[in-house]
């Protein structure tokens, strides 16, 4: 049972990520709710150990040695409080094991193809393949397809509410004939969401009902004009629990210690940033980057809405991380690509030697400083590519009929455009190892700004020790609790950014910046085409008056001046004149490091030359 | 966090595998309970449903959808081979007859009388899974396959590309930390598995599939050379399914890498006897290792099993560091710090000191980046 939030004095949370279980142990002081300390250890779902539970008992003992205080009891956790012992609260979020990994389908690949993934990242799982009648696959090669995937539940959406019903029922006898079985456990039917046109349901139970687990919802697409995808995230979330965690490797144990559903890892953090987006009325972009998969979270308010509506997206980039994916990286973004961001020279050979022997061991951290820089740059491309995702899939429902003039009859792209706007964009938050553990806070700054190229004036923040999915994960339950974590000793401001779009040669006029701080001496700063400047940010606050050069757009128009009040941040106000639309880096390596080698020594980087 | 890194690899002298044998599809299971197979037994078979062609009818014949049924000149469900026709309709007044062929050999699957069109299904396509391993049969998986059981040795790799195969075990290098060449491959080999030191190059890959090597056992191997056998960059660490002519099993990691001795000594010890290799390998997600199975003189009774090299690292540990800038060296435990160090990268970290083995000098180290080795 949950106890009441009144009375809880001590919370205990763990996230089991792919590479490493964290620990955060959270107490009730005279300043309300704080983080006292943290612990983690290396993830224990995999072979040889094959018990996740071990990892978080093994994370939850160095949080023990560290605070000193009593928090097992054998092989559990001691709950609730007894005295200095044990907490009143203990909750978990996973994406160990794989995560949750889904199968979608839909009708038409662009249209409830489209809605059903969103449904399902929405959720947190990652998507490992969308089945449409129009994905240029033929039966047979679905049948096989599914198959071989073996996915933990499959969302099967298609038609608007009233419409076709023959091709809805033709993917459900698609996947009745593929027989798939589910990833993890022998004996259990694999969960199948129905979430399409309800006048379908009775055939596709007909079809489904006696060989899957099949839940049926009300439709995700009632109409071309409406999605409605709350009923399927909720019923993934549910499905999540009942049949695939309580089927991998120790979760069924690990269940029965938290009164609170574990939660899928980045339906975690995406609470968390919803909530930040909606507090401060900014558009939010929030970037986790974990071992295996970097997901990524947009609030934007919805373009010509009226009123304040905002649309929240979620994205999981499934192959895209930092220790199991890392090969993958390099596969995507290209050997170059990840190179262009290191100020040195590197042997190709023994870089992708490096890579390789990092994804089969995983747990290794950098130990020289060309190392760390190497990872940081991987980092860069990871993030890159995973935003790109995001913004392909965040975007306005496709086949709505909107009011269109003559212009726009021959533009079949008008809607679908997506819907993330750099220059809007007020807070970009980051959270994963490779941010949040980054030896100067510089550096993450430095990654999330050449990774997601802002434009005009942001914001920019990091999780500060990754603890966003645990506190995501208590605000279902302990919101002021969570809140005050959070905004205490979770989310470190580390600046603005002031980054005008445009280009000209360098060395020419580009921006002139003043910063007034709330208290303190105001200063102003004029920086020239190809320059990256760090101006130090005393105090809470200060008032941000940004003027571009004619021919540069901070968002108010070209030449026109900006003015806003921004959080004064741990690394200082940035400001970015190195070019937007293109942002671009010397061709030639030996200029390309030494303008990399500039910039670095800007930001105080590192502590010393690499 | 005093516990070392370990990929969960297992180097048994004996041990008691059992290896389930399981068809696509349901089919039928050719074994029998206690039955003794050896590699290339087959021990279930089943049948593919073929690809499946369609055909539209209407359109061909220029009739309405409605009637295409009865142009049909066999049954739904008939067999039907290639060029055969399979449909036919009077056109212009009855003057002249229009014919449809068969796409393909196979059946006529359906015909759709709201579409117009005819779906003919290719023949079914075979598939055998043999037995892997020299054993017995311990389980038969009604429809699906059965469970073969061998006493054996086992080596498992950390990364491998190319199938499951079979073959007698060559030792080709002096030693562990001697490089595989082309000149240590000889015919002689054709048929073989052959165990290289601390490296083999793409060069030397490609001479041993030339001369019918079945699979290279070797220390590391260059991930540039992976990019030039597999044609492509590996992006996620699922593989097992590539069609390479020869199996690849690394046992160490990506470099030159000699191999671990307990490895090298188990495989020697067994040099001449049939070995079974898979390279099959998955990082993440029910983890899957490449293997080297050398089943022993009496595959029933008991054995027992050793354990994955891990656990606590103590003083006098003997390790191998696996990251830069001392990767693959070995070495002992020295000291283990109890409080946290800062790196080069400032990063504040658990270390230990390890004195290595080869000139006993002495390196501090993140515990993170070393693992346990016997000896």
């Amino acid at each position: 049972m949950i106890p009441a939030p009144d009375s809880i004095r001590s919370i205990l949370a763990t996230d089991c990520g792919s590479t490493t279980t964290k620990a955060i142990l959270i107490e009730r002081g005279d300043e309300g709710y704080r983080l006292v300390t943290r612990g983690e250890a290396p993830t224990t779902v995999e072979a040889p150990f094959e018990d996740v539970t071990r990892g978080v008992l093994n994370a939850v003992r160095e949080v023990e040695e560290l605070r000193g205080r009593k928090l097992l009891d054998g092989d559990t956790i001691l709950s609730p409080q007894r005295g200095d012992d044990g907490v009143d609260l203990y909750l978990s979020t996973s994406s160990a094991g794989g995560g949750l990994q889904m199968m979608v389908s839909g009708l038409v690949l662009q249209m409830t193809g489209e809605s059903a993934q969103r449904a399902a990242l929405g959720a947190g799982a990652i998507v490992m393949d969308v089945m449409a009648l129009n994905d240029g696959r033929r039966a047979h090669e679905k049948v096989r397809r599914l198959r071989q995937l073996r996915p933990d539940m499959i969302l099967l959406s298609g038609g608007t509410d009233g419409g076709d019903v023959k091709r809805v029922t033709e993917l459900a006898e698609i996947i009745a004939a593929a027989d798939p079985r589910a990833r993890l456990g022998a004996g259990y039917e694999l969960p199948v969401i129905f979430a399409g046109n309800q006048s379908a349901a009775p055939m596709v139970r007909a079809c489904l009902e006696s060989r899957t687990a099949l839940t049926v919802v009300p439709n995700l697409r009632p109409s071309l004009e409406r999605e409605q995808l709350g009923p399927a995230r909720d019923a993934i979330h549910e499905l999540f629990m009942e049949h695939v965690m309580a089927h991998a490797p120790g979760y069924k144990k690990l269940m029965t210690w938290s009164p609170v559903p574990i939660m899928p890892t980045p339906g975690a953090v995406g609470l968390i940033i919803e909530k930040v987006a909606k507090r401060d009325r900014l558009a939010v972009v929030g970037v986790d980057i974990g071992g295996a998969t970097t997901d990524v979270f947009s609030v934007f308010r919805v373009p010509g809405a009226a009123d304040d509506a905002t649309v929240f997206n979620r994205t999981v980039s499934a192959n895209l991380g930092m220790s199991y994916s890392v090969s993958n990286v390099m596969a995507e973004a290209g050997i170059a690509n990840i190179l262009r961001w290191v100020p040195f020279a590197v042997d190709e050979v023994e870089l992708r030697n490096r890579i390789k022997n990092k994804m089969i061991r995983p747990t290794t951290i950098p130990q020289t400083l060309e190392d760390l820089v190497i990872e940081q740059a991987i980092c860069r491309e990871a993030l890159r590519l995973s935003f790109e995702q995001h913004k392909a899939l965040a975007v306005g429902l496709k086949g709505k009929q909107t009011a269109r003039d003559i212009s726009d009859v021959l533009d079949q792209t008008a809607s679908g455009s997506s819907l993330v706007d750099l220059v809007d964009l007020g807070l970009l938050v980051g959270s994963g190892g490779v941010l949040s553990h980054a030896p100067r806070r510089a550096q993450a700054m430095l990654m999330m700004i050449d990774a997601f190229l802002p434009e005009g004036l942001t914001e920019l923040a990091v999780d500060s020790i990754f603890m966003t999915p645990q506190l995501g994960v208590l605000s279902t339950v302990h919101e002021a609790a969570a809140t005050q974590v959070f905004e205490r000793d979770c989310l470190v401001i580390l600046g603005p950014c002031v980054a005008p779009i445009g280009s000209a040669k360098p060395g020419s006029p580009c921006v002139t910046v003043e910063w007034a701080p709330e208290s303190g001496a105001a200063s102003r700063h004029v920086v020239a085409f190809g320059a990256l400047r760090c101006v130090p940010t005393a105090g809470e606050r200060g008032r941000l008056t940004a003027t571009p050069e004619r021919g540069f757009d901070l968002g108010a128009g070209k030449g026109k001046t900006v003015t806003r009040t921004v959080r004064a941040g741990v690394v200082g106000l940035v400001i970015d004149a190195r070019g937007r639309r293109p942002f671009a880096l010397p061709e030639d390596p030996s200029a390309r490091i030494g303008k990399l080698r500039e910039w670095n020594r800007a930001l105080d980087l590192y502590p010393r030359e690499v | 966090m005093g516990h070392a890194y370990t990929p969960g690899l297992r180097v048994a002298p004996e041990t008691l595998v059992r290896r389930e044998r399981r068809l696509p599809l349901k089919g039928d299971v050719c074994v029998a309970v206690g039955a003794a197979v050896g590699p290339e037994s087959v021990v279930a078979r089943c049948e593919l449903p073929g690809n499946v062609q369609t055909v539209n009818l209407a359109a061909k014949l220029g009739v309405d959808p409605a009637a295409v049924g009865a142009t049909l000149l066999k049954p739904v469900g008939s067999p039907v081979a290639l060029e055969e026709t399979i449909a036919e309709a009077k056109a212009m007044f009855g003057l002249m007859r229009n014919r449809v062929t068969s796409p393909a050999n196979g059946t006529l699957e359906s015909v759709s009388s709201v579409t117009g069109q005819l779906l003919v299904r290719e023949r079914p396509i075979p598939v055998e899974v043999n037995a892997y391993v020299r054993g017995h049969v311990a389980e038969v998986l009604p429809g699906e396959g059965a469970v073969v059981e061998s006493r054996a040795a086992l080596v498992q790799g950390i990364f491998g590309v190319g199938g499951e195969t079979h073959g007698p075990l060559v030792i080709a290098t002096a030693g562990p930390g001697e490089t595989l060449a082309a000149s240590h491959l000889e015919p002689g080999h054709r048929g073989a598995v052959v165990v290289g030191g601390d490296h083999v190059s793409h060069a030397t890959v490609l001479r041993a599939r030339e001369l019918g090597v079945r699979a290279l056992v070797v220390g590391g191997f260059d991930d540039r050379d992976l990019r030039e056998l597999l044609g492509r960059d590996l992006g996620v660490a699922i593989t097992g399914q590539e069609e390479l002519g020869v199996t690849l099993v690394l046992t160490e990691g990506f470099g030159r890498i000699g191999m671990a001795a307990r490895t090298w000594e188990l495989l020697s010890q067994h040099a001449g006897k049939v070995a079974s290799v898979s390279g099959a390998t998955q990082i993440r997600a029910g983890v899957l290792r490449p293997e080297i199975l050398i089943p022993l003189a009496d595959d029933h009774g008991s054995a027992h099993a050793l354990e994955a090299e891990g656990g606590t690292l103590e003083v006098g540990t003997f390790v191998r560091v696996i990251r830069q800038p001392w990767f693959g060296r070995l070495g002992r435990v020295a000291e283990l710090p109890a409080e946290l160090a800062a790196l080069d990268t400032e990063a504040r970290v658990r270390v230990l000191v390890v004195e290595f083995a080869d000139d006993r000098t002495r390196a501090t180290v993140p515990r993170a980046n070393v693992e346990r080795l016997a000896g």
